[in-house]
């Protein structure tokens, strides 16, 4: 069967979480069970495949005959903003290789294991003084707007040049463009007027000698300062809600599972591995990889036509347990380093190690520096983003 | 075993330096991949499969020498 012969009994995207918001849509667990390459609608009437177990996920986003450029005829969108964003002025997430690999590999050196680790100490420092600042004549917080956020938002800054005095500003243009309902015009906007904020601040470091990614890239002969300015913001954009939202929403899930928490205060050693199964865990690009094939592809009894988009389910290939056993319970004792939550193939995120060190950075300090941690409100008054590309919880009030 | 691995499709992921740091390095220019040991200790071909299995961009090839 090819996506042309579908009948109307699809499935459509985003779906509805269930009772437990850490879990995929229970529709799209039911997909993975019966129908891993399953039709789905899209917000505009047309139709992709959504695949949904490890082993596929994970071939197709190695697969050359599939491309992760968006403006190719048949890739598919989850909104209009979506459609805006990786069509108007795309980064080189919604390139393919060569050109993709150009791009990202001016940026691979500034990634690399070493240099991470050489960051830890002054990750750690920041990390500790969010806390300090958190916790002094008080003894209850929003972890979201006190530490989640700030941490890697400074990081990034210190990394690429940006002022952290104007965080205000860069995170509400960030967050318009990872909110599923911003509109196509909303979309633009903030990105016009980020890519403005970062072109501006690159120029003005055109003579400088400074080492910092914006001032090193704008040195480049083969970059334009527009080119710069789109990197700059892709940077800049990623490096703020994926880690902050793993962040909060790992203590959340910790203060729900009480004996892995404390499995992890006893045994630090325990907190590398909990990170990868923490990722694995919540999988916070919760709505899913697009990519369009080139060419056609059998998969699971299935033909996938060129022209076809895929929507390719991270979420659910990490709860698979064809891959994971026992794939729904967090077991912070578990290698979990098979999970998908960086994607994987050609475009597996370039700030991984990065992402790996605050995270472990972050857990290790709050769980040492408030062993009396807790929720400040009930369970069920915690909002969780549901309406966000990244997903994670808005507030997250604790108190210690 | 001997290990190779091939820097035209490595994308600097760093699988590889994170989980068997003994046999590869990244490099300080561009970030990719580096052999350090083509032909890896006993006690290092478990992190190598880890290795080559975890790489993003399929960059690492592991040629088994079975004696036998």
């Amino acid at each position: 069967m090819t996506l042309a012969d579908t009948s109307t009994e699809v499935l459509a995207v985003p779906a509805e979480r269930g009772t437990c918001p850490f879990d995929p849509p229970p529709a799209y667990d039911l997909a993975r069970e019966q129908d891993p390459v399953a039709p789905v609608r899209l917000f505009d009437g047309s139709t992709a495949w959504m695949l949904t177990r490890h082993q596929d996920v994970r071939a197709v986003l190695q697969d050359r005959r599939f491309s992760a450029d968006g403006t190719k005829d048949g890739f598919p969108f989850l909104s209009p903003g979506r459609r805006e964003l990786a069509t108007g002025n795309p980064t080189f997430i919604r390139m393919d290789d060569p050109e993709h690999a150009r791009l990202r590999r001016m940026l691979t050196s500034d990634f690399i294991i070493k240099r991470v680790e050489e960051m830890r100490p002054q990750v750690r420092a920041i990390a500790v003084e969010l806390l300090d600042a958190m916790t002094r004549d008080r003894d209850h917080a929003d972890l979201v707007a006190e530490f989640a956020l700030p941490l890697p938002s400074l990081v990034i800054c210190l990394l690429l040049g940006v002022p952290y005095q104007d965080h205000a500003y860069f995170q509400k243009c960030s967050s318009t463009l990872l909110n599923a309902n911003s509109t196509a015009e909303q979309v633009h906007q903030a990105r016009d007027d980020l890519n403005t904020y970062i072109k501006q601040l690159a120029e003005s470091k055109r003579d400088s000698d400074d080492e910092d990614i914006i001032s090193r890239l704008m040195r480049r002969e083969d970059l334009s300062p527009d080119e710069v300015a789109t990197m700059g913001t892709l940077l800049l954009v990623a490096g703020h809600e994926t880690t902050a939202n793993m962040t909060s929403l790992s203590i959340l899930t910790l203060l729900r599972d009480p004996e892995q928490m404390a499995r992890l205060r006893s045994d630090p050693g325990l907190i590398r591995g909990a990170v990868e199964e923490l990722l694995r865990y919540l999988s916070i690009v919760h709505t899913g990889l697009p990519r369009v094939a080139t060419e056609d592809v059998e998969l699971n009894g299935r033909t996938i036509r060129a022209g076809d988009g895929v929507l390719l389910m991270i979420n659910t290939a990490n709860r698979d347990s064809e891959a994971f056993p026992d794939a729904d319970s967090l077991d912070v004792g578990r290698d979990a380093r098979r999970h998908l939550a960086f994607g994987f193939g050609v475009h597996q995120c370039l700030g991984q190690p990065l992402a790996r060190a605050e995270l472990q950075i972050a857990l290790d300090v709050l769980l040492t520096g408030l062993p009396n941690l807790r929720l400040a409100v009930p369970f069920e008054q915690i909002p969780f983003r549901h309406d966000m590309l990244i997903y994670g919880v808005h507030r997250l009030p604790i108190a210690w | 075993m001997r290990v190779e691995a091939d820097r035209g499709k490595c994308m600097g992921a760093g699988m590889c330096a994170l989980n068997a740091p003994e046999v590869f390095d990244q490099d300080e220019d561009e970030g990719l991949v580096v052999v350090l040991e083509s032909e890896p200790a006993a006690g290092h071909r478990f992190a190598v499969r880890d290795a080559a299995n975890l790489c993003p961009a399929s960059a690492i090839t592991l040629i088994e020498e079975d004696a036998g």
